[in-house]
């Protein structure tokens, strides 16, 4: 191909915002219209993929776009960590909007043109996260990602969907500007520049009280990465159609906060300077204190999207735990988490919107007994479930071995405990669904006439990710190479 | 011609405006106030290109050598405003004729075109001249053709809303003549260069003090900082759409001009603000000023009460900024008097096509309008979001400078309740968001259409300005530089 | 001794206050502007005085005169006292629109008449 790089990174960020223009144009031919957003998603994941093999040869691929502010350009360049995080969020958007075309035509969903042109923007900006150079455009795109999903998530316009929304809108903005903001602020002030640096931006002068303290402002900034009490959002942002909840919140939006704060932490403090800084060890136990206490109070939800939101933010507490542990496996396993849990999640979350079109039944209470009808969704609900847990033979396995490790090398012996508990808990809160469909046990199970397995799309959608797992388990070395390529070129030492 | 460019800038719209009166028709008058607004807005670009390049215009009125003759003075900071009013004042003129077709009953629209050329004329002038008094004259002639401008609103409630801000306004313009008596019994002179020369020898008198007093407080009156912007909410309200957006693009800002040009040219930084606390007072009322107002906004029912409310909050941040007494501090206020002034005549603006259309505007009444008028309400929607100081806009430019400016210069607790103030404004704004996207249009109400294009085209102009200064910031950061460079180098 | 000499400026506070009371303390819209009128009188008495010189005579030149004094206040108040007529022209016409518009120019009535409104 004579595109070079840098276009196609470039491409990667401006195609799907034109794509907007195709979908807005062919939004009358919903047929035309699935057809503009396959085809673009193809081509980004093609991209992606030739970027990625660009890294892996070794190539430094960098653009620069102008320069907003005196000092501060917009620039992007790529590196194994925002690799990772194409690399799911490209292939996923695919799979997501096959699973989409499912799913909003069985529930007859309005303005679907309204939400595939909002979807488009939002992984625009998602590519524009993983992708960029220093934090300046990083908070760009950190600030488009949340209003372009702002539509996504109200999209029921109901009045119910508009105080989801409300406190969506309010915690992520509210976290972005008065503590992000304040952090990047501070950065640029006392380090005098904002770009991503092996090893840190801050030299060994900085005073570790201030350091702390911006690290404190950005952990609590990222309000994407769910970290209690910003956590709430999470949930609240349940109201909006499954396919969202799917690719947003499973990966898109979640991931852009924890992969900001794996970035920040490797790339504009050092690995040196956490392990010195007064406040890791808070922050540590916060984010521990958020796995359990998310955990707990995911088993006590019965709304299916509910319990899985709740276990979503215990897992984001899993990757910011592994980006302050300060050890390189922690981030080894931080980084590879972002994968592994992108997949488990999104399987999950493609089930419970299964069972919401073919079944209408959105409370686990009801689920039971429901395999028999739609055994492919529910033995994928299983393998996923297996991945989130942590076991053999799906891909969160590796990950949540490398973060114990982490906690070991770190010699951090409570959140060791903590995870193991979590761990625990998950199993609790996560395989007495799927059993529970398959063996109902005792008692009447009235699930209804005509229960049909999900809509073929989706059905593809949900299998192609379960799979995924499956496959990251039996074949995990690209996603370890990726991950202990940041270790490299941060200049960290690790085993093979 | 090139030479007398300075008092060209003033002198047309002077002469222009009672020659509206031989026109008979009020759509004439439009096109002629327009192209005068077009003519100054030229003359404001050739101005600020030639201070950018070769430094400070002095023109002597008449021939007539300062200090005794009236001088023009036309520096880095004065030709940054002149471009703002007048290009602020042009595009919004292009949506008057059809705003006021249904605000001003026929027979006065012609005194509507009159009024709004003297006011320009008044801004314009206080804004080149360099001689004292001829402010105050200035400011009076802007202020006068205000007051009836605003009285022309269609309801009573405008009339009130006038007299007060008569009777508050003219209080603070005759607190700004005593100071300029004071100061002229103790040096003798009226030009502002000569003032500056000969105010430090006779700064420590309690005669220069209590002038400095009276001035500071006239101004802020003007100003509307927190706690004297009480006229501000109603005038702003209860006016003519297109009176709105013209007088929050450019009133409180010309009051900004004349505090920032007294304080650094003529009395000087050393003296402003040691002799009084003067910083600490100006950052608490700024904070205050924000919050207060902020939350004001929040309440409000009728929507153009909200924005007002805001208005007084921006002013708040302009002042927090000029407080610091820094060069990046003064810069983060230049900057925000350039990008408020967009903000607020594309969020006016679009309030005005939306009275256009539904004759009202209550909160109440915009439910289901983001639907019927959807360019509209994405402008305002646009507005809300630079506001809020979303990045790529150009509040977020602003913003960054003046959490910048704080941090650097210590404040850390300034910075934080700056950050703060913003959250504020996302609350008032999403309410108007959720109610003209969430809710459906009230029941048996006729739907209304979309703005006609004499609206959109200067709104999204407007809008346009909004995220192209976002992007591209070099002009507004060069010259606020620029201005505030050289008001730090000059001040003794 | 002082004090007595200082009268001119003693005048000038006094007319001052009470013109500031006045806009003030009365709720009657044109007494507001009586008020108010008073106010920027005392300002313009305040500069007339400043430019009186001790001894001087009236700044006409004249033959034999050697000391003058300042025209330059005279000149100032002039306009200012344009500018407050103008005010006070403008201050009464709203006046006049807002018994037509209101029915009284008592502050309280039309207080009222609008709080009913909202």
């Amino acid at each position: 191909m004579s595109i070079s790089l840098e276009t196609m990174l470039q491409l990667c960020i401006i195609l799907p915002l034109l794509a907007t223009v195709g979908i807005a144009a062919t939004g009358r031919n919903s047929n035309l219209r699935e057809g503009v957003t396959i085809v673009t998603s193809l081509v980004v994941l093609y991209l992606v993929i030739n970027l990625y093999l660009g890294l892996k040869a070794g190539e430094k691929i960098t653009v620069q776009w102008w320069e907003l502010l005196p000092g501060l350009q917009i620039s992007f360049s790529i590196e194994p960590l925002g690799m990772i995080f194409a690399l799911i969020a490209s292939f996923l958007w695919l799979i997501t909007t096959v699973y989409s075309i499912g799913y909003m035509r069985a529930h007859h969903e309005k303005n679907q043109t309204r939400f595939y042109i909002c979807f488009a923007i939002a992984i625009s900006s998602v590519m524009g996260i993983a992708f960029s150079g220093n934090l300046f455009t990083l908070f760009i795109f950190y600030e488009i990602l949340t209003l372009s999903t702002y539509p996504l998530v109200t999209h029921a316009g109901t009045e119910k969907a508009k105080r989801g929304g409300r406190i969506y809108l309010g915690i992520l903005l509210s976290t972005s500007v008065a503590f992000f903001l304040l952090a990047i602020v501070g950065t640029w002030f006392v380090a005098g520049t904002l770009e991503f640096t092996p090893g840190g931006v801050f030299d060994s002068t900085v005073n570790t009280t201030v350091a702390g303290i911006l690290l404190v402002l950005f952990i609590f900034g990222i309000g994407k990465a769910a970290i209690m009490p910003f956590h709430r959002w999470l949930p609240a942002a349940m109201v909006a159609p499954t396919p969202v909840s799917a690719l947003l919140h499973a990966v898109a939006v979640v991931k852009a906060g924890v992969f900001t704060v794996l970035k920040v932490c490797v790339f504009i403090f050092g690995i040196d300077l956490l392990q010195i800084l007064p406040s890791t060890q808070f922050l540590l136990y916060l984010a521990g204190a958020s796995v359990l206490l998310a955990s707990l109070v995911a088993m006590r939800q019965d709304n299916l999207k509910a319990r899985l939101a709740y276990s979503t933010v215990s897992q984001l507490g899993y990757i910011t735990i592994g980006a302050l542990l300060a050890s390189s496996v922690g981030i080894i396993g931080g980084s590879m988490h972002i994968a592994m849990h992108a997949f488990g999640k999104i399987t999950l979350f493609f089930c419970a919107g299964a069972i919401l079109v073919a079944a209408h039944k959105s409370n686990i209470s009801e689920m039971r007994g429901i395999g028999r009808q739609m055994p492919i969704t529910m033995v994928a609900f299983f393998i996923a479930s297996l991945s989130i847990i942590g076991v053999p033979p799906a891909g969160g396995s590796w990950s949540k071995w490398f973060l114990l490790m982490g906690t070991m090398e770190a010699a951090q012996w409570i959140l060791m405990v903590v995870l193991m508990i979590s761990s625990l808990l998950n199993i609790a809160y996560l395989l007495p669904i799927p059993l529970r469909a398959f063996f109902p046990g005792r008692g009447v199970v009235d699930n209804g006439a005509g229960i049909r397995e999900a809509p073929l799309p989706s059905l593809i959608a949900l299998c192609v990710t379960a799979a995924g797992s499956v496959a990251l388990f039996i074949y995990p070395q690209p996603l370890y190479k990726l991950a202990t390529a940041i270790l490299d070129i941060s200049g960290m030492v690790h085993d093979k | 011609m090139l030479a007398h460019l300075p008092v060209l800038q003033v002198l047309i719209p002077l002469m222009a405006a009672p020659l509206c009166l031989f026109l008979r028709r009020p759509y004439l008058a439009w096109i002629f106030t327009l192209i005068v607004s077009g003519l100054t807005f030229l003359i404001s670009i050739i101005l600020l290109q030639q201070v950018m390049t070769s430094g400070s215009i002095v023109y002597a009125m008449g021939g007539w050598e300062g200090p005794w003759g009236i001088e023009y003075r036309i520096d880095k900071l004065s030709a940054f405003l002149l471009l703002i009013i007048t290009a602020m004042s042009t595009v919004i003129l292009c949506a008057a004729h059809t705003s006021i077709r249904k605000e001003i009953p026929k027979n006065r629209q012609i005194y509507f075109y009159i009024l709004y050329l003297f006011s320009l004329t008044g801004m314009l002038g206080i804004v080149s001249t360099g001689d004292v008094f001829n402010v105050f004259v200035f400011l009076e002639i802007s202020s006068l053709s205000a007051y009836a401008l605003i009285a022309l609103g269609e309801d009573r409630r405008a009339l009130w809303a006038a007299y007060q801000y008569l009777i508050m306004g003219t209080i603070g313009a005759t607190f700004i003549l005593i100071g300029i008596g004071l100061m002229y019994q103790m040096t003798g002179t009226l030009n502002m260069d000569d003032l500056a020369r000969r105010l430090p020898e006779v700064a420590q008198t309690r005669t220069v003090f209590v002038a400095f007093v009276f001035f500071t407080v006239g101004v802020c009156l003007k100003l509307a900082l927190f706690p004297l912007h009480l006229w501000l909410p109603n005038a702003y309200a209860y006016a003519p759409s297109i009176v709105t957006a013209f007088l929050a693009a450019t009133a409180t800002k010309i009051a900004i001009y004349l505090l920032i040009r007294f304080t650094f040219s003529v009395f000087g930084l050393s003296f402003s603000f040691t002799t009084l606390p003067l910083q600490t007072l100006f950052v608490v009322l700024g904070l205050v000023g924000i919050f207060v107002a902020s939350t004001a906004a929040i309440y409000q029912k009728n929507v153009k009460h909200l924005f007002a409310y805001s208005s007084v909050a921006q002013v708040g941040y302009m002042i927090v900024g000029y407080s610091m007494g820094t060069t990046i501090g003064l810069m983060a206020t230049l900057l925000h008097l350039f990008n408020h002034a967009l903000m607020k005549s594309a969020l006016f603006l679009a309030l005005g096509a939306v009275m256009y259309r539904i004759g009202s505007v209550q909160l109440s009444g915009f439910q289901g309008l983001g639907r019927q008028m959807p360019f509209t309400m994405a402008a305002i929607v646009a507005g809300g979001l630079s506001l809020i100081g979303v990045p790529l806009t150009v509040g977020f430019v602003s913003k960054w400078y003046l959490v910048l400016a704080s941090v650097e210069n210590g404040w850390w607790p300034v910075a934080v309740l700056i950050l703060l103030g913003s959250l504020l404004t996302i609350i008032y704004i999403w309410r108007i968001v959720e109610v003209a996207y969430f809710k459906d249009p009230i029941v048996g109400s006729e739907p209304a259409k979309e703005a006609p294009l004499a609206f959109l085209i200067p709104i999204w102009l407007l809008v346009g300005a909004n995220f192209y200064f976002g992007v591209d910031t070099r002009l507004s950061i060069q010259v606020a530089q620029a201005a505030s460079q050289s008001l730090f180098g000059v001040s003794p | 001794m002082m004090i007595l000499g200082l009268y001119n400026y003693w005048i000038v506070v006094v007319l001052m206050m009470i013109g500031l009371y006045i806009v003030i303390a009365h709720g009657n819209l044109v007494k507001k502007t009586v008020g108010l009128n008073i106010f920027q009188t005392s300002v313009f008495i305040f500069y007339i005085s400043l430019g009186k010189v001790d001894g001087g005579s009236a700044p006409i030149l004249a033959e034999g005169v050697n000391l003058y004094s300042n025209p330059l206040p005279h000149v100032l108040i002039l306009t200012a006292i344009v500018v407050s007529l103008a005010t006070t022209a403008l201050g009464l016409a709203i006046v006049v629109r807002i018994k037509e518009a209101y029915g009284s120019i008592e502050e309280e009535k039309i207080q009222m008449e609008d709080n009913k409104e909202c």
